[in-house]
């Protein structure tokens, strides 16, 4: 497999004929925003946070579905694309009712974090307070629509690592919904195994497991690399 | 802040909140007396006021959620230099904008009729009982504001921060905050 | 089918025609069928069986005959003359006309030189209203299938491409992409196994020049679609078109019928090597599904939602095969620059944009209806002349591309109308669609009811185009009640430029067009919305 050298925000950088702009950055200790891509599973593009410039490239594009190539220059941090970013999860926090406060995600969600990271210190749009409910059906587990971001990370890990495909997205636009199945309650679902891959992947307070209080959900997601690796380099190693 | 010379004037607004960002402000403990000496602390739930006066610097609680609370937050913009949303139910409506899934009736129902044991009924035509707005809303929804303070409650140590960059007249530096924490 | 079987049966057809003392077409599109189009054609059959002429006058049905606010419309072919808004009974006097109903039929004739007619120049629609879309007889007898005739047993498929090169035809689906070129592009692969599609998806709302052409001449479609196949080496076609053209899908399949019965599609076309079939996929009804990797994915039989491009279709498209996808109107130009050239196609238009276009006329407009003009016709001809103006009222602007587009003020009236030029005024040519406005439109009102559409037809996949719309819709909603701020307006334009700039598919990135084209050129109605009181 050929290599390709490339320049990321002014450093020089290498990756493999087909990695992504995500990864090649990433392993040369550039962090660009994300929240739809998971290391592990395919990747989408819905997010946009991670959209970056590429010179002599007159459209933004997603770093972790555009191939590296030899000779590119990107940009992951212009103040457009900081800009663009803010407005994003602004977007995100008026969408749904995300009340940090009372989260059992509170001081360890993804969204949170890239908030901060953004500097992002108030929405300047209207909070929708769309009426969503939270399914506890499960016996272990359970779905608050009220954080989900739709990043759809939970239905590609549950069909492309647990080969479940248990989840799935209903409807569309601003009322697009994660369902279980067919649209019966995750508790009588007969595609889970409740292995648990879903709410370890989801970014946000929306998956999670019972009991737990306020700012107490801990998320792991170190059995996705171990199963990643595995498949790529068939090395069964922590 | 140039235009702050003489000793500032600095005032705290009580709006919709639980008063958890006020104890957290009276968690300066002894470094009250520090602010003390740097401003003076012309108006706030602690103290007696009749009419909101003029002000350098003024730290907001809570969401808007009554018609009285919407006319307050005008007359306190009108007179503050600089207005500061404090804690997240100023920022972002917080809990207390959590009834705004449901209609101001079936909020005034559950909370004097339904639950009610001693005094059934709601309160209608009594001015002391204020109208509650339609929608609760952030601070900066009905007036401009100029600083956020994110955070439920913001702890001691960042108000502190935060007005002794208001007073040395720096930005405070309010960056990396998080909703919620 | 061969060849020579193909030109025996044309002039056949002809010559039954020509012994025909009369054919009288009714237009059976779906407009005229709504005002009352199929009992004046049952009361003209009645009529020809009353009179005893059955072998010698006939009725048909007909595609559209173009002006649409005076159905149902009829023609009659003896005489050329075209009849509008008929009732039953005097259709039945067009069977065997006396002198007394000459006279009073000629009170509903319509001038064909009026400049409605005149000023058109019909290349796409020339067969519509002049063949029954449901007799195949009439489709070869107006020449019908002579190109792909002339393409598979004259023509490599190379020089099929390097003619549809030469002629400049550009995709009518909304982004012009060169045809010559995409086709090209796909036929480079090297793939065994590739696709053609064709997008009749058509969702902008007032739209359905796509709709009359697949109801009125369903044959060409299909023609084009052939050619296609050839051309870029592909054996399997697809038509998705939207579920709720029901009579559009019934003529297509009818279509599909005949043209497999005569060996016009299926294996060994016209006796040579080259098979090509087409299957129908109907779409569900969501605008989204238009566009192409959207609609790969709905006939894959998956939720349909965009993907990021690249890769493109034609690189890697349904099942991941290298797939061409037109638009219906592109592939009904192939035919004609198949039969006439490519040179004869690029004589027509402008520098960039070759051919005709075909445009749905709404709104304040006298002649609603569909038209087909030159490339580079300004719009003061298509609004003034062959719309008929504005009645009663004042022209403010023009809507073109939908939901995509974006407003035209009076000041352009006189900007050919051509892909480039409109994109230079903030609008784009769309897939046709042109609404007229009077003075009596607020703008605002206008730029909220196509940010509705696209919020309800956006697939949520990505958050811009997802939440934005929401955002955009909400703060617009604000401004048409007087209740917006100047911090609204602002906002409206920032998220305009997230979703023009950061949105996955086209949807979103085009959605913010007529808030954008109505803020740059009627500024003035959003700000005397502000409300009074600064913030709300
Ligand atoms: C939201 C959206 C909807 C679309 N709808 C249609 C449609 O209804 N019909 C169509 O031909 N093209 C539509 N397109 C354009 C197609 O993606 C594609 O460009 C076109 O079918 C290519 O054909 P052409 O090159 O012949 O124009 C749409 C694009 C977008 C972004
Ligand atoms: S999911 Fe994250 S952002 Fe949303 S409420 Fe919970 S902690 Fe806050
Ligand atoms: S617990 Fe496992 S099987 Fe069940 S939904 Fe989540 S990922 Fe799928
Ligand atoms: S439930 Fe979690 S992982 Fe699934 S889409 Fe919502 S936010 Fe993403
Ligand atoms: S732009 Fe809109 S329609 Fe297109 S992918 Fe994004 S959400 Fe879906
Ligand atoms: S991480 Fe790339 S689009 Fe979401």
């Amino acid at each position: 497999m050929s290599v390709k050298t490339l320049t990321i925000d002014g450093k020089m950088v290498t990756g493999m004929a087909g990695e992504t702009i995500f990864n090649a950055a990433w392993e040369a200790g550039i962090r660009i925003p994300r929240l739809c891509h998971v290391g592990g599973v395919s990747d989408v593009g819905a997010c946009r946070l991670c959209l970056v410039e590429i010179e002599g490239q007159k459209k933004l594009l997603a770093a972790c579905l555009t191939p590296v190539e030899e000779g590119m220059v990107v940009h992951t941090n212009t103040e457009r694309l900081r800009a663009h970013r803010r407005l994003i999860l602004e977007l995100l926090f008026a969408e749904r009712n995300h009340v940090c406060s009372v989260c059992v995600m509170n001081g360890q969600c993804e969204l949170q974090d890239l908030a901060a990271e953004a500097g992002l210190d108030h929405v300047r749009l209207r909070y929708q307070f769309p009426k969503l409910g939270v399914d506890t059906s499960h016996e272990r587990f359970g779905l608050d629509h009220n954080r989900c971001v739709l990043c759809t990370r939970c239905i590609r890990v549950c069909d492309e690592v647990e080969g479940a495909h248990t989840w799935d997205v209903s409807g569309r636009g601003a009322r697009s919904v994660i369902i279980a199945d067919m649209g019966e309650p995750w508790g009588q679902s007969e595609s889970c195994t409740s292995c648990g891959k879903c709410v370890q992947v989801c970014p946000t307070g929306a998956l999670f497991s019972k009991g737990r209080g306020v700012g107490e959900m801990r998320k792991d997601r170190r059995f996705l690399k171990y199963i990643v690796t595995a498949r790529e380099k068939h090395q069964w190693i922590r | 802040m140039d235009s702050l010379t003489k000793k500032p004037r600095l005032a705290t607004v009580w709006l919709g909140g639980c008063s958890g960002c006020h104890m957290s402000f009276l968690d300066l403990d002894e470094r009250l007396f520090e602010l003390h000496r740097r401003a003076e602390i012309c108006a706030s739930p602690f103290t007696d006021y009749k009419d909101f006066p003029e002000v350098d610097i003024t730290l907001v609680e809570g969401a808007v959620t009554t018609a009285e609370q919407l006319e307050e937050i005008r007359h306190v913009r009108r007179r503050t230099k600089i207005l500061v949303s404090f804690g997240d139910c100023a920022v972002t409506g917080n809990v207390t904008a959590m009834r705004n899934f449901f209609s101001v009736d079936d909020v005034l129902d559950r909370a004097y009729r339904e639950t009610a044991t001693q005094i059934v009924g709601i309160p209608s035509g009594n001015p002391a009982v204020p109208r509650l707005l339609d929608r609760v809303r952030p601070v900066h929804e009905v007036v401009k504001v100029d600083y956020f303070l994110q955070g439920c409650a913001p702890s001691a140590e960042e108000i502190y921060r935060l007005l002794m960059d208001l007073l040395d007249g720096r930005t405070p530096a309010l960056a990396g905050r998080k909703f919620g924490s | 089918m061969t060849v020579e079987e193909l030109f025996e049966l044309h002039s056949e057809e002809q010559a039954r025609l020509r012994r025909l003392e009369n054919r009288i077409y009714c237009c059976t599109a779906a407009g005229c069928v709504s005002c009352g189009a199929e009992g004046l054609r049952s009361a003209i059959a009645a009529a020809i069986k009353a009179e005893g002429l059955e072998g010698r006058v006939e009725v048909c049905g007909s595609g559209c005959l173009g002006l649409c606010s005076k159905g149902p419309l009829v023609r009659s072919a003896a005489d050329g003359a075209l009849y509008g808004e008929l009732p039953p009974e005097e259709g039945a006097l067009l069977v065997r006309p006396n002198p007394i109903d000459r006279q009073r039929l000629a009170a509903k004739r319509l001038d064909t030189n009026a400049p409605f007619f005149a000023r058109q120049l019909k290349i796409v629609l020339a067969n519509s209203g002049q063949v029954d879309p449901e007799r195949l007889a009439d489709y070869i007898a107006a020449g019908g299938y002579q190109a792909l005739a002339k393409a598979v047993t004259e023509m490599t498929p190379q020089e099929v491409i390097e003619e549809i090169k030469r002629s400049g035809l550009r995709g009518r689906g909304g982004a012009g992409y060169p045809t010559g070129l995409k086709w090209e592009l796909v036929a480079r692969q090297p793939s065994p196994v590739k696709y053609v599609v064709c997008n009749a998806d058509e969702g902008d709302p007032g739209a359905f020049m796509d709709r009359s052409v697949l109801e009125g001449d369903p044959h060409r479609v299909l023609e084009g679609m052939a050619i296609a196949g050839y051309a870029v080496g592909a054996q399997q076609g697809y038509i998705y078109v939207r579920g709720e053209y029901g009579l559009a899908i019934q003529r297509l399949q009818t279509a599909i019928k005949q043209a497999e019965r005569e060996k016009l599609l299926g294996n060994r076309v016209f006796e040579t090597g080259f098979q090509f079939r087409v299957d129908l996929r109907i779409g569900a009804g969501a605008f989204v599904c238009g566009e192409e990797t959207a609609l790969i994915a709905s006939i894959e039989g998956k939720r349909g939602q965009p993907r990021q491009r690249p890769p493109y279709p034609p690189e890697s498209g349904l099942w991941e095969k290298p797939t061409l996808i037109n638009n219906v109107e592109t592939f009904a130009n192939v035919p004609p620059i198949i039969t006439e050239g490519g040179d004869w196609f690029a004589s027509i238009g402008t520098e960039t944009s070759k051919g005709t276009k075909v445009f749905a006329l709404a709104g304040k407009i006298a002649h609603t209806g569909l038209i087909e003009v030159p490339m580079g016709t300004t719009l003061r001809t298509i609004v003034f002349e062959i719309g008929g103006g504005v009645p009663g009222g004042k022209f403010k602007a023009a809507q073109t591309g939908g939901p995509s587009g974006g407003c035209i003020p009076e000041q352009f009236l006189d900007v050919p109308v051509d892909y480039e030029s409109l994109t230079n005024i903030g609008s784009m040519m769309g897939s046709g669609g042109l609404i007229v406005m009077d003075e009596s439109s607020d703008m605002v009102d206008v730029a909220r009811f196509f940010m509705e559409f696209c919020m309800d037809e956006s697939c949520g996949k990505c958050i811009p185009c997802r939440a934005g719309t929401v955002q955009m819709h909400d703060i617009l909603s604000r401004l048409t009640r007087g209740e917006g701020t100047a911090e609204d307006i602002r906002l409206l334009e920032e998220l305009g430029a997230l979703l023009r700039e950061t949105s996955l598919c086209g949807l979103g990135q085009t959605a913010p067009n007529p808030v954008m084209s109505t803020l740059r050129y009627f500024r003035h109605e959003y700000e005397a919305k502000l409300a009074s009181g600064g913030r709300q």
